[in-house]
């Protein structure tokens, strides 16, 4: 291998880059819109979940009791209606996804002693959010009747009254449990893995469809130079991307980084290897840059959204489907990101990833090169 | 460079069959045939971009099939279609492929220089190619394939798309390399350019149908003398004369029609009475010399069927 020969093209790709608007425009703008999407596309938690209420009572204790409705920041309570017909409607129409009706003899038989029941109406299409709500009425409803039930004992004489059991919650790595500190890194990794794939998928189906391949291969030039050669560029590229992204989602997101930034580094260098390899590959087997920008889009977006664990954790996959996780780069970069922003545990604990990244990037770069050396012939 | 027994087979079809071929230095060596009869196929193998199914090329005394990348460092390979980077500089393009053929950074300026000089490109080092005119591309795609001093030039159909200006020009510029020792191996369907060769070899349908110097190939190839006859209407003319007695061949060349008899002269009389008899208005009838198209046509049409030669042309 000779260097003069890689740094003659890495020299010549850079020019070519700078040139092109399009691919100016594809590393700066497409990370930045990317994150912007999906950074606030995506989001797990339910909030303000729009809901209408029913009083059938209209008494002082109803209207306490939907008070703490009003006072939850999970729910929004949007209007009181006074007939069913209504509410149905609402249901139907998706004004609400949540209907409260409080029965007509609410205090009468709360002040009786006897049981009560409100009724909650769920819209369940979306069973998660519908789960989500439903989870949230109870326990808005559940701590009421436990302060009535302590108000009453208290009437009665006892002075003080003690639950009998109460857990003490601490969430690690996302303390508040928003949803948003776990998808941003996630966005990072997804960001990478279609970019680096595009960033070198055209470069060689371009060199075929201008003709240009033909002098350039009739040149020494090995197989070997020639990716490297192409791939040095981009690599800086990538990198200053993946900084751009994670910087998006500190500063923008207000993420959390809590690891190393070294373990941060040799973690992203490595995944861009494969991924800009991969790239490589798909423009080296396509020979026209339309095809290898459709092979790109499906082999890296789809996969590195449902296969990496970004939205459905791999071990609640089915055994077939957490096998094919195996071979899906992205997989590891998600666990090295999610590791790094959220965990900061030492290296140790990552060599694992770490080296499937190693391995899967060399293995590409051999690929890559054999098949380019095949198509000649 | 030497080619002994060379195949090249795409599946069923055989691009090149069992070519033989030798060059000496300084020698402008053309291949000669239509499209699609091997000639490109060739040429990629001997510059180690192709594979061959069989048989041996040593080119610059080494094996191509064995060490494609030391072959490529002594030879400069220009392709049909313009490949030179179009969204590079004039500069920046031979600063790449001086890149690619290692040319010590001590030489790069006077090689730049040369390239400049000859491409006729002095002041215009910052163009963009891709601005250039079809001419001058030419000759810094010409002067990128030679800047490091291979012994052995490959040209793809050079002056396909060049004005005819622009064509001497290159020409001279392939006769001032040979003369300085480089083997030129240029294939091009231009039967003119075909004329400045030193030797051609003809190719169809993958094999090789004749070979020699010009004047060789224009004397030994035609089985009888030729005349030129210009006449109305040409298509009836050609039927009739096909099947004229004496005729041994008849094509058509432009507005005129060639035809191949044993004796010229005698010829005369009897084929201007046959075509009036076939109600053909001859304008003109005389004895020719052979080009080497009438060459072509005269080898072809004994390798295809009859009345295919016509269409290849």
């Amino acid at each position: 291998m000779r260097l003069h020969r890689l740094a003659a093209i890495a020299t010549k790709e850079v020019l070519q880059i700078v040139r092109d608007v399009r691919s100016v425009a594809i590393v700066v703008a497409m990370p930045i819109a990317m994150m912007l999407a999906f950074g606030y596309g995506i989001s797990l938690d339910v909030k303000h979940l729009p809901v209408y209420v029913f009083d059938r009572e209209g008494s002082q204790q109803s209207q306490d009791l939907l008070k703490q409705f009003r006072a939850s920041e999970y729910f929004d309570v949007k209007k009181a209606v006074d007939n069913y017909p209504a509410l149905i409607r609402a249901l139907d129409n998706g004004a609400c996804k949540l209907a409260i009706v409080v029965p007509h003899d609410f205090s009468l038989r709360l002040n009786a002693g006897g049981p009560v029941s409100i009724q909650a109406l769920i819209d369940a299409t979306d069973s998660n959010t519908a789960n989500i709500a439903l989870a949230y009425s109870q326990a808005v409803i559940q701590t009421y009747s436990q302060r009535l039930q302590v108000d009453w004992v208290q009437r009665h004489g006892q002075r003080k009254i003690r639950p009998p059991i109460s857990v003490e919650a601490r969430t690690w790595f996302n303390e508040s449990l928003e949803s948003m500190v776990n998808i941003v890194p996630g966005v990072v990794v997804i960001v990478m893995a279609v970019i680096g794939v595009f960033l070198t998928a055209l470069t060689i189906a371009r060199e075929w469809e201008r003709g240009t391949m033909e002098q350039l291969i009739s040149t020494p030039v090995t197989e070997l130079e020639l990716m490297l050669g192409k791939l040095a560029p981009y690599f800086v590229i990538g990198m200053l991307d993946t900084c751009l992204c994670v910087g998006f989602g500190i500063l923008w997101f207000g993420v959390p980084f809590r690891g190393s930034w070294s373990i941060f580094f040799l973690a992203s260098a490595l995944f861009l290897i494969v991924v800009l390899s991969l790239g490589y590959f798909f423009s080296v087997v396509a020979k026209s840059q339309l095809a290898a920008s459709q092979i790109s889009l499906l082999a890296t977006f789809l996969p590195a959204f449902l296969l990496s664990g970004f939205l459905f954790p791999i071990d609640q996959m089915p055994v077939a489907v957490q096998a094919v996780t195996y071979i899906m780069p992205a997989r590891y970069y998600m666990d090295l990101i999610r590791n790094v922003f959220l965990k900061g545990s030492p290296i140790t604990l990552l060599v694992k990833e770490l080296l499937a990244l190693a391995f899967l990037s060399c293995l590409l770069v051999v690929v890559a090169t054999r098949i380019f050396k095949k198509k000649l012939t | 460079m030497l080619v002994r027994d060379l195949v090249k087979r795409f599946g069923d079809f055989v691009a090149v069959d069992h070519v033989s071929l030798e060059a000496r230095p300084g020698e402008i060596f053309g291949f000669l045939g239509p499209n699609g009869a091997g000639k490109s196929t060739t040429i990629r193998i001997l510059c180690g971009l192709l594979r061959p199914t069989s048989g041996e090329a040593m080119v610059a005394g080494l094996d191509v099939a064995r060490r494609p990348e030391a072959v490529r460092q002594k030879i400069g390979y220009m392709s049909q279609k313009f490949s030179l980077y179009n969204d590079l500089k004039v500069m920046e393009n031979i600063r790449f492929f001086a890149g690619m053929y290692s040319v010590p950074e001590a030489a790069m300026a006077e090689r730049a220089d040369w390239v400049l000089e000859m491409a006729g490109l002095r002041g215009r080092e910052s163009a963009l190619t891709g601005t250039l005119a079809t001419g001058w591309k030419q000759r810094l795609a010409l002067g990128c394939a030679v800047l490091h001093r291979p012994s052995i030039l490959f040209l793809d159909e050079p002056t396909s798309g060049v004005d005819p200006v622009s064509r001497r020009q290159f020409w001279e510029l392939i006769h001032r390399m040979a003369a300085d020792g480089v083997t030129v191996f240029v294939t091009t369907h231009y039967m003119d350019e075909a004329e400045y060769c030193g030797r051609l070899v003809l190719i169809y349908r993958g094999k090789v149908v004749a070979s020699g110097s010009p004047s060789e190939l224009k004397s030994g190839a035609t089985k009888g003398e030729l005349l030129l006859i210009e006449c109305e209407p040409l298509g009836r003319a050609l039927d009739a004369l096909q099947t004229a007695p004496g005729v041994l061949d008849a094509a058509i060349f432009g507005s005129a029609i060639h035809v191949v008899v044993p004796n010229a002269k005698e010829a005369i009389t009897g084929l201007t009475k046959y075509l009036s008899g076939h109600q053909v208005t001859v304008s003109k009838i005389e004895p020719i010399s052979p080009t080497l198209e009438d060459v072509f046509v005269a080898l072809t049409t004994r390798q295809a069927e009859p009345g295919e030669a016509k269409k290849v042309l």
